[in-house]
């Protein structure tokens, strides 16, 4: 009886040295992020970004929310699901061995860079696109897909490519998007109206509130999907690289993506997921 | 440090959002004020059907979100045939919130005025109208003007909201600016410098009336 007595006292001490500890740990675990997001140099040892995943156990991601086929939450069962989400997955059983220890967190056009400059995510796989500008805030991995600017129009719509595209005539897209750029470039005598995202964009289009949508047409095959009455140009007039973005100078870490991203389209299984979501092969 | 370069660099767009908050302001104050005063007199007026009315619009109105009564003009109104820009849509969708704030605001000022005053201009031989024109009204508006240029100040802020729809405002521009730059602090500093020029003097202008009308009392 006494004997039982003491060791439940030992088990408890041990839990509590434990629990401080894990509190210790907690603490110099958000020192070391904080050193990691205002230095920008956060590839040695220990405090790397794979270093923080494989601590916490969990990959952080920022994906979309809104976007078919690339990161879209069902509404009935709750879950995000996209091509992004799987390339998300991928990562993580590469670096901790499930698939499923991945949090989500919704991102949009706007708010991905500050969110992972400020330590939130560990990665950005929302349809982003590398670009000079974007290279100065963040480091990308290599191209995980390769899309390009399209025009998404109602389906009697005579407009068939940017020479269709007259003055006076409204295109719509999202708030920091490359898409507003590029559009401004390339038809400057439209007007261009950027909402906050591209499900807002795509139900003003939807009211009437402009002649086309644009963006990369990998989401816009996505819209069109959902909504039989649209449909996507044939024309694209960019080449939009996607990239997974990762937080400037973590050397450790984008390695680590372009090595499983390389492995993936080895092995077959890029290839999978791109039939999965785009219904066709990836072209070569 | 702030980056003033950011200031300068995106001026035109910072000043074109200006305007429009500026225009959508003014044309949402003006309107909001006629509508709020129309359904605060509905309100009160002894006609049932009218307080009827006037009940349902101001609990309709003010209990549900101003973003989606803004949503109604922008995509709603559309979907019945009415295409309005989005500019019209968020300046129209702003006057009909508001003015269901003002009214109940221009009620509570008329409620405050003893019951005695209409009823002793009754018995003098004025309308209804005429009492509420030259009687009430004249005392009501001393009451009313504190929270009025509340509602006003809460007007100018709100019509932030315009930049969910891409109507041009501030706040449309200053999101256009910070995903141009990657800059997110210093970028709405500006944009709240630039609503702070309307408000601060709003609000000086109202605290202004006040102690005038107090002084005439």
């Amino acid at each position: 009886m006494k004997t039982k007595n003491v060791w439940k006292k030992i088990a408890g001490m041990g839990l509590v040295l434990m629990l401080s500890a894990t509190a210790l740990a907690g603490c110099g675990g958000a020192k070391s992020e904080g050193g990691t997001a205002s230095t920008g140099a956060g590839a040695a040892a220990g405090t790397g970004t794979l270093a923080k995943i494989k601590e916490r156990d969990k990959f952080v991601v920022g994906v979309k929310y809104d976007l078919n086929l690339f990161g879209l939450k069902d509404p009935a069962s709750g879950n995000v699901e996209g091509f992004d989400i799987d390339i998300a997955k991928a990562i993580a059983k590469k670096v901790l061995g499930d698939e499923n220890k991945i949090e989500l967190k919704e991102v949009t056009s706007k708010t991905r860079i500050p969110m992972l400059k400020n330590g939130e995510i560990d990665a950005i796989i929302a349809t982003m696109t590398i670009t000079e500008d974007r290279k100065k805030e963040v480091d990308f991995s290599d191209v995980y897909f390769l899309a390009g600017q399209s025009l998404l129009v109602k389906k009697d719509s005579p407009i068939n490519g940017l020479k269709d595209l007259q003055k006076g005539m409204k295109v719509l897209t999202a708030k920091g998007s490359t898409s507003a750029k590029n559009i401004r470039a390339s038809a400057p005598d439209v007007e261009v109206l950027e909402f906050e995202n591209y499900a807002e964009a795509f139900t003003a289009l939807k009211a009437g509130q402009g002649d086309a949508l644009t963006t990369d047409n990998a989401l816009l095959y996505g819209m069109a999907k959902q909504d039989p009455n649209y449909r996507v140009t044939e024309e694209t007039f960019t080449e939009e690289p996607y990239g997974i973005a990762i937080n400037k100078g973590d050397a450790e870490f984008v390695k680590a993506v372009n090595d499983l991203l390389k492995e993936m389209k080895e092995n077959g299984e890029y290839d999978k997921i791109y039939e999965k979501w785009i219904g066709e092969k990836p072209k070569k | 440090m702030i980056d003033f370069s950011i200031l300068f660099d995106h001026w035109d767009m910072y000043l074109e959002g200006f305007w429009n908050t500026v225009q959508a302001s003014l044309l949402a104050l003006v309107g909001s004020f006629v509508l709020g005063t129309l359904f605060a007199i509905f309100r009160i007026s002894p006609i049932r059907p009218l307080n009827w009315i006037g009940t349902a619009y101001v609990e309709f109105v003010r209990n549900i979100p101003l973003i989606l009564v803004v949503f109604l003009f922008f995509v709603g109104l559309p979907a019945m045939g009415i295409l309005l820009a989005p500019f019209v849509a968020g300046t129209l969708g702003l006057t009909v919130y508001t003015a269901a704030f003002i009214a109940e605001t221009i009620r509570a000022g008329i409620l405050a005025v003893p019951k005695g005053q209409m009823e002793a201009a009754r018995s003098s031989g004025l309308t209804y109208g005429q009492a509420m024109r030259y009687i009430i009204l004249p005392q009501a508006i001393k009451v009313v003007i504190p929270p009025m240029g509340n509602q006003f100040i809460n007007l100018v802020k709100n019509s932030s909201v315009l930049g969910v729809i891409a109507g041009l405002d501030l706040m449309y521009f200053g999101d256009l600016i910070s995903a141009d730059t990657f800059v997110t602090f210093d970028v709405y500093i500006f944009v709240a410098i630039f609503y702070l020029i309307l408000t601060l003097p709003l609000s000086m202008l109202v605290s202004y009336w006040e102690r005038r009308l107090a002084g005439s009392r």
